[in-house]
């Protein structure tokens, strides 16, 4: 079964008199543990594809499933139970929780969806360690650097053991060495956990990280 | 919730000015309450100590213990009501007394009575008293002999009891004798003669209806009575209800003021945080379970700022001179404090449900 689907799907904002088409009749299929890079210039509505994908928005007209389920006919109630359980979302802008250090950051999320406390601390433990950062768990993420960060925020999105992980621009804080450290750790977890995925980026150099790569201009889709 | 209270305690200054506002509430609050407290306790003591129901009064006295005379006969005539088990005949004068080696003169309400009640025992011998430990204030001690009124008629305080006092000035409980002796003496035009008393506390027997009863009494009397319970006779002290309907208004003014403390307060941390609410709806959260924290932070917040302030109090407590202001904080008083500002602080936590749930996870992009 295909991880995600999109079907024609149209999306048109509104700011004032304005109509700003963001993504216009897009269709895209995401197989099961396929990896798919989205590259396209700024504003080209690659953020906007992926919050739709993940539940986020939705979309002015067309159809999205994940993991075969229709989400655009979800209730908010259920889109909640789907962004808790079955997405992980990495936001171009990380959002991490300021008061929070990197060990409850992952936590949180655990919190939310009322999982077992001690599975989720030893699953939380495991995948900062994963990510390298078995000796920053207790650290805020004003003491942690943007590359950090960012993992952490890898981590708080696979959390939930989700299907699908949507990745918003991990690299683009961060300087080429770094940033391929950043997208093979992403290419390891989720390929270790038969995840799909579906990586943003504006930068060529990192598509061939993925399985495939789409690219995006002006809210079309290009294979 | 885990995540509210790991933000109060990672940012607790963050929580400061709305904490230090509930605090300086709490405190007023509770010294509002204490003083309201204080000055009923002082007022109503003598009433209050009556294990009898009802009290009866004469009609033309306005249910004023000061005013009422009950003669013999009337005392006769309520006594053979049926449902009337015993009638006790209670009397009250308001003197000065001089207490030994003091200059100020300590302000007492005699209580002649006939049997024990409340907390109070038998009336003790003739020309001796029962004084209530308040007057310990006044330097005066057990053994102590007072001279009572203008013509100075000692009085031997030979034990302590506990809030036997009336209108705010000390109990000294005697035997009937003994008080109307005190009272003839302090004001010759009102002194009563043996057998006649103020008011009567009638207890009603096992089984009868006290308003039943009450009204029994007052139809046998030809309506030279008026019986009234204990608590209306209470309501009837002059001043009480207008002083606890005056305190009960500023109190509820201070637990308006902490509402809409509270309600600022989680509106403004709400709006500001319209972002980090939205990361959370966008990893799973629901806004049942935001709103849960929010009200969480709201309530720990009261609770510590009222522990806070309840000590404060206490502590200032100790500090005031014994006497010098009838200020009293009971344990019920406090409880129902807290309550209230749990309540007043649920509510004005309510006023953030609305944004919350109004809060798109599409706020966490961008
Ligand atoms: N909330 C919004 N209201 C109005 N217009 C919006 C909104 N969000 C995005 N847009 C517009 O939609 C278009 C696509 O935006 P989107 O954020 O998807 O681009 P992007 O490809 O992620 O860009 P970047 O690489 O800069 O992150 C842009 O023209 C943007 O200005
Ligand atoms: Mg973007």
């Amino acid at each position: 079964m295909s991880a995600l689907v999109l079907n024609n799907v149209r999306k048109v904002y509104q700011s004032g008199e304005d109509h700003i088409v963001a993504l216009d009749h897009a269709s895209l299929t995401v197989g099961a543990e396929e990896i798919l890079a989205l590259v396209g210039p700024s504003g080209s509505g690659k953020t906007t594809l992926l919050s739709i994908a993940g539940g986020l928005l939705s979309p002015s007209e067309g159809e999205v499933l994940v993991g075969g389920e229709a989400i655009t006919a979800y209730s908010a109630k259920q889109l909640t139970d789907f962004r808790r359980n079955s997405v992980g979302f990495v936001f171009q802008s990380v959002n991490l929780v300021p008061f929070l250090n990197a060990r409850e950051n992952l936590l949180v999320v655990a919190e939310f969806s009322k999982r077992e406390k001690k599975a989720a601390r030893e699953r939380a433990e495991r995948l900062l360690d994963e990510l390298g950062l078995g000796h920053r768990m207790n650290n805020l993420p004003g003491q942690l650097s943007g590359g950090e960060r960012q993992r952490v925020a890898i981590g708080r999105a696979l959390m939930n053991e989700p299907a699908l992980v949507l990745i918003d621009e991990p690299t683009s804080a961060l300087d080429t060495k770094l940033g391929e450290q950043v997208m093979e750790l992403i290419v390891g977890e989720v390929k270790a956990r038969n995840t799909a995925a579906v990586i943003v980026t504006h930068d060529q150099r990192m598509t061939h990280y993925a399985d495939r790569t789409v690219a995006i201009t002006d809210g079309v889709l290009a294979a | 919730m885990r995540l509210a209270v790991l933000e109060l305690r990672r940012k607790p200054l963050r929580f400061a000015v709305v904490g230090t506002a509930l605090w300086l509430l709490t405190v007023l609050l509770l010294f509002l309450g204490g003083l309201l407290d204080g000055l009923y306790l002082g007022s109503t003591g003598v009433l209050r100590q009556q294990d009898a129901q009802l009290l009866t009064f004469s009609s033309d006295s306005r249910t004023s213990l000061i005013r009422s005379r009950i003669d013999v006969e009337t005392r006769q005539q309520v006594e053979a009501v049926p449902g009337v088990a015993d009638a006790d005949g209670l009397g009250l004068a308001l003197v000065g007394a001089r207490v030994p080696d003091e200059t100020e003169p300590a302000n007492t309400a005699v209580v002649g009575y006939e049997t024990a009640t409340g907390s109070v025992p038998d009336p003790p011998a003739a020309g001796t008293a029962w004084a209530d430990r308040s007057l310990e204030a006044n330097g005066v001690s057990v053994g102590d002999v007072l001279e009572m009124g203008p013509q100075q008629v000692p009085l031997e305080v030979v034990g302590w009891i506990e809030d036997g006092n009336y209108l705010g000035q000390s109990g000294l409980w005697v035997d009937p004798a003994t008080w109307r002796g005190i009272l003839a003496s302090s004001r010759p035009d009102s002194s009563l003669p043996e057998g006649t008393f103020q008011t009567l506390a009638v207890t009603v027997a096992d089984g009868a209806d006290p308003d039943e009863v009450a009204a029994a009494i007052d139809a046998a009397t030809g309506g030279l009575t008026r019986t009234v319970d204990v608590e209306a006779a209470i309501g009837s002290i002059p001043g009480i209800d207008e002083q606890a309907s005056t305190f009960n208004q500023i109190i509820g003014t201070t637990l308006l003021v902490a509402g809409v403390v509270v309600a600022l307060f989680f509106a403004l941390l709400t709006l500001e945080r319209t972002r980090l609410y939205g990361v959370f709806k966008a990893i799973g959260a629901s806004s049942r379970q935001i709103f849960a924290s929010v009200l969480t932070q709201s309530l720990v917040i009261t609770a510590v700022s009222f522990v806070l302030g309840t000590l404060f109090v206490e502590l200032a407590a100790l500090g005031i001179p014994p006497g010098a202001v009838p200020f009293q904080l009971e344990p019920a008083r406090i409880l129902s404090s807290l309550a209230l500002l749990l309540v007043v602080a649920t509510l004005g936590s309510v006023i953030s449900l609305r944004r919350v749930t109004r809060i798109d996870p599409a706020s966490a992009i961008g």
